[in-house]
């Protein structure tokens, strides 16, 4: 158990790093709303999701009603039931009680569920829990430093910074593409419909967007190439 | 409005989205299409995510696209997260110095 929760936190530290970039700017962007630096903080504290904090600063500085805020947030962060239902199969359920899974499902993000999702074995509480501690506490950590001396670093840092979290996107969808024709078409379809909505179909927000891609793609994956459980374990390999 | 309403509604929204599914879906899935279905979901995600918002994210697109060869090219080979995380961003900074 112990050394799950040690396991968990290992991985936890790339997430970390790249939020502590992302939460930065996070800060600055919310005082410069006329947010205080303690309740940038509260927000990423309970939101711990990036584009959805940034529409609810917004939100907020427009003294929108919260009906409003409920429906972005809904919008934009409803990818996360996608994931969750997707990490409730890779559960170890001996080991994941009711409590267990309230205090877990916090943490799903993008990048946790993408560490998460990428692991042979079965996910146990301990690590999911040694991994959000992390995460958190870049993510938190980062929006205290943003808020209070957002000035100190200079640009070209934080610029350079913002890369952070792709790059650890490309590090886990790019080795099983090498491998998997599949997975190779299953990017491809993802990576071209996004594009369409950037440009063309512009009036769809991030979060509807991000859903539609990736239904459509993972859909004709699955009709195109249908996984059977012995392809399920070597590809998780 | 008090901020305070403000951040309840957000937390309390967010976490339910990702407190429900977790919490109530329970039975394993059976069928065939759908386990292929969510077998490919957090790469269509990743993915989507990914491309081309990673273009947009430094400020200028010539140093996100030197970022993203390194990156691509770390991660063809293997390297660690946090090794092609990291080296996108050196990639991205060592570029901007030269512009």
């Amino acid at each position: 158990m112990k050394k799950d929760l040690l396991k968990g936190a290992e991985h936890g530290i790339p997430i970390a790093l790249g939020y502590l970039s992302v939460s930065f700017g996070f800060g600055i962007m919310a005082v410069r709303a006329g947010i205080t630096p303690a309740q940038a903080t509260a927000i990423s504290l309970t939101n711990l999701t990036s584009a959805g904090q940034a529409a609810g600063i917004d939100v907020i500085a427009s003294a929108g009603t919260l009906i409003e805020m409920a429906l972005v947030q809904l919008t934009i962060n409803l990818r996360y039931a996608l994931m969750s239902l997707s990490l409730s199969q890779k559960l170890d359920k001996s080991k994941f009680t009711l409590l267990k899974r309230l205090i877990a499902s916090y943490g799903i993000t993008d990048e946790i569920f993408a560490v998460c999702s990428a692991q042979t074995q079965p996910l146990t509480p301990s690590y999911m829990y040694g991994m959000i501690a992390i995460a958190v506490l870049g993510w938190v950590g980062g929006t205290v430093l943003g808020a209070v001396a957002g000035t100190v670093l200079p640009e070209s840092v934080t610029n350079a910074m913002g890369i952070v979290l792709y790059g650890m996107f490309i590090a886990i969808f790019i080795p099983p593409v090498r491998k998997h024709k599949s997975v190779l078409f299953t990017v491809a379809a993802a990576a071209g419909l996004s594009i369409l909505f950037r440009y063309v179909f512009t009036g769809v927000s991030f979060g509807f967007a991000i859903i539609i891609c990736a239904v459509i793609a993972s859909a004709a994956a699955a009709l195109l190439f249908p996984v059977d459980e012995a392809a399920e374990k070597e590809a998780a390999e | 409005m008090s901020t305070a309403v403000y951040i309840a509604v957000m937390a309390g929204v967010t976490y339910l989205i990702r407190m429900l599914p977790f919490t109530f879906f329970r039975r394993e899935i059976k069928s065939g299409f759908l386990r292929s279905f969510l077998y490919y979901i957090p790469y269509a995600v990743l993915a989507a995510m990914t491309i081309p918002a990673i273009f947009y994210s430094t400020g200028s697109i010539i140093t996100a696209a030197a970022g993203t060869a390194v990156a691509l090219i770390l991660a063809w080979f293997d390297l660690p997260l946090i090794a092609v995380a990291l080296a996108a961003a050196a990639a991205a900074f060592v570029t901007g110095s030269f512009l």
